[in-house]
């Protein structure tokens, strides 16, 4: 077993500071790790086992995911808000032997299941088109990039970061995992930017940190964030997509003015979590640009021949090496007991340039993927769906506004394509336009040119 | 277009509901208002009234009858 590089190991020389805060209690790293031992065992939960953990921001759904992890069973993060018939399909998919919802623990089978025994934990790829696809992370790499990424944050134990997102999604994770890593505080809340509350926990807990994705920044800007006084916030991050240059700016030039850091950074699910960073001393006159890559990984860039790129100011799909790079996919159970298919080199999708400096800028994707609201929607893969229901449509748009294209003109049609969407993806309907359009752009061989439709 | 029917549309619009709804319409009380379709609805009110809200506005902004007397303060008169 790789213990070793099992990161919730030997967190219990934290004693008595406090790693998880609510509005009514405080667990300690002692308390933590009797809740973890006490639920993995009182559950019978063994070694390896696979666990469907359905969780929200609270202490009880840590300490299923901490007791998990430690103790080396295998956890499937999952979203408390799934739709049930996405949660039975992946029970008949993964034959999980768990699964755990709060302090509910229901045991499916007692079945021991041939895990690769790197695998740590499989995580959604943030995409939300209810593919069963999950990203298989090892120990090795969480430990990897979690070290990294406190290393670039310097996360001290001083430091109490609060919950903006769920920890099913790999930001909201890594956040949680870099914070207890450090001796340092999560407050848990499932509380958002629009609660009154949410404020009153910021200045009242003193909260130092937090991280937001695209549409949330929006968010804030809405709230007119920088008229709020919030002396002890230190540092704010960025990531989940890319946040449009104004915006940036914006909050670039604002955190700077208060004295506080502002950190744009990069990252999949495939690569545990983080890639790349901007340093705080870079916000503001690399405005756009993704950064460098994190301590231990390595961009390089490359050409459609799939030669290296040496040139700056020079487009490539853009490649990351580190040991955060995760083993692969998995589709269904049977995809537990693969190796490795990765060897620690990511082919990322996008196409990037480096300028003069060695700051990498994203030019776009290779394959068509869109942003809603920090998901990750693959556009042929809600095509398939929409298609597999017998409305065939052409989706295409920017970040947080995908555009559905249909040659009917019903407007019953076209209201059921919009809900079709918004089930399937779980996400807010104001995400979608569907269009009308007489004929979709096609070139001579049928394929149908998407830069044309929007 | 009165100013109560413009009210009324901005909710109609950024929800995808009916006038029907309106009434006892709060803050999570259906799956659009969530906070995505927040931002969203405070962004048409906005527009139409050409105001611009107060944070403390945007977050007390709880339901569709609190945010009638939220909007007198902005001398909308519905």
């Amino acid at each position: 077993m790789m213990s070793n590089y099992n990161i919730f190991n030997g967190l219990e020389k934290f004693g008595d500071s406090i790693a998880l805060e609510t509005e009514t209690e405080k667990i300690s790293y002692t308390q933590l790790n009797n809740l973890a031992t006490k639920f993995f065992n009182e559950h019978k939960i063994f070694e390896r086992a696979l666990v469907f953990l359905v969780c929200k921001n609270s202490v009880q759904s840590i300490v299923n995911y901490f007791a998990c992890l430690k103790n080396n069973a295998v956890p499937v993060l999952i979203n408390a808000n799934i739709n049930h018939d996405l949660l039975e399909r992946l029970k008949d998919l993964y034959k999980p032997n768990f699964i755990v919802r709060e302090n509910e623990v229901t045991a499916l089978n007692l079945n021991h299941h041939a895990i690769n025994q790197d695998t740590a934990i499989l995580l959604t790829t943030s995409g939300s088109t209810g593919s069963p696809k999950f990203v298989k992370q090892s120990y090795k790499n969480i430990f990897a990039n979690t070290k990294s990424i406190c290393e670039y944050l310097k996360i001290s134990p001083n430091d109490k970061a609060i919950t903006t997102m769920p920890m099913s999604y790999t930001y909201g994770l890594s956040i949680l995992q870099t914070h207890l890593f450090s001796g340092a505080c999560v407050f848990v809340t499932e509380k958002n930017f629009f609660s009154r509350d949410f404020w009153n926990i910021m200045r009242e807990k003193k909260i130092s940190t937090f991280g937001a994705v695209p549409y949330t920044y929006e968010m804030l800007d809405k709230l007119r964030f920088f008229k709020m006084d919030l002396p002890d916030l230190k540092y704010v991050t960025q990531a989940g997509g890319h946040l449009n240059a104004d915006l940036q700016k914006k909050f670039a030039e604002g955190f700077k003015a208060q004295g506080k850091n502002f950190i744009v950074m990069y990252g999949a699910a495939e690569a545990t979590a983080r890639m790349s960073y901007v340093p705080a001393e870079f916000s503001t006159s690399k405005i756009g640009s993704i950064g460098v890559a994190i301590p231990g990984g390595k961009f390089e860039l490359v050409d459609d021949d799939g030669k290296i790129i040496a040139q700056p100011e020079t487009a490539g799909e853009l490649v990351y090496y580190g040991d955060n790079v995760t083993l692969g996919y998995a589709e269904n159970y049977n995809d537990l007991a693969k190796p490795d298919e990765n060897h620690g080199r990511l082919l990322t999708g996008d196409i990037a340039k480096f300028d003069a400096e060695g700051f990498f800028y994203i030019q776009g994707r290779k394959k068509r993927f869109l942003k809603i609201f920090g998901n990750r929607i693959n556009l042929a893969e809600l095509e398939e769906i929409l298609r597999n229901n017998n409305f065939e449509c052409a989706c295409a748009g920017v970040d947080d506004h995908l555009k559905i294209y249909t040659t009917n003109s019903d407007e019953n049609v076209t209201n059921e394509i919009k809900s079709l969407a918004e089930k399937t993806t779980h996400l807010n309907h104001s995400a979608f336009e569907v269009k009308f359009i007489k004929t979709f752009p096609r070139n001579e061989a049928g394929k149908i040119l998407y830069s044309e439709l929007n | 277009m009165t100013n109560l029917e413009k009210y009324n549309q901005a909710f109609i619009d950024t929800f995808a509901i009916s006038n029907d709804q309106l009434e006892n319409l709060a803050y999570q009380s259906i799956e659009a208002w969530d906070s995505v379709g927040h931002m969203s609805l405070i962004a048409a009110l906005e527009e139409a009234f050409d105001i611009m809200f107060e944070t403390d506005d945007i977050i007390d902004f709880s339901s569709y009858q609190h945010g009638k007397e939220i909007i007198k303060k902005y001398d909308v008169e519905l």
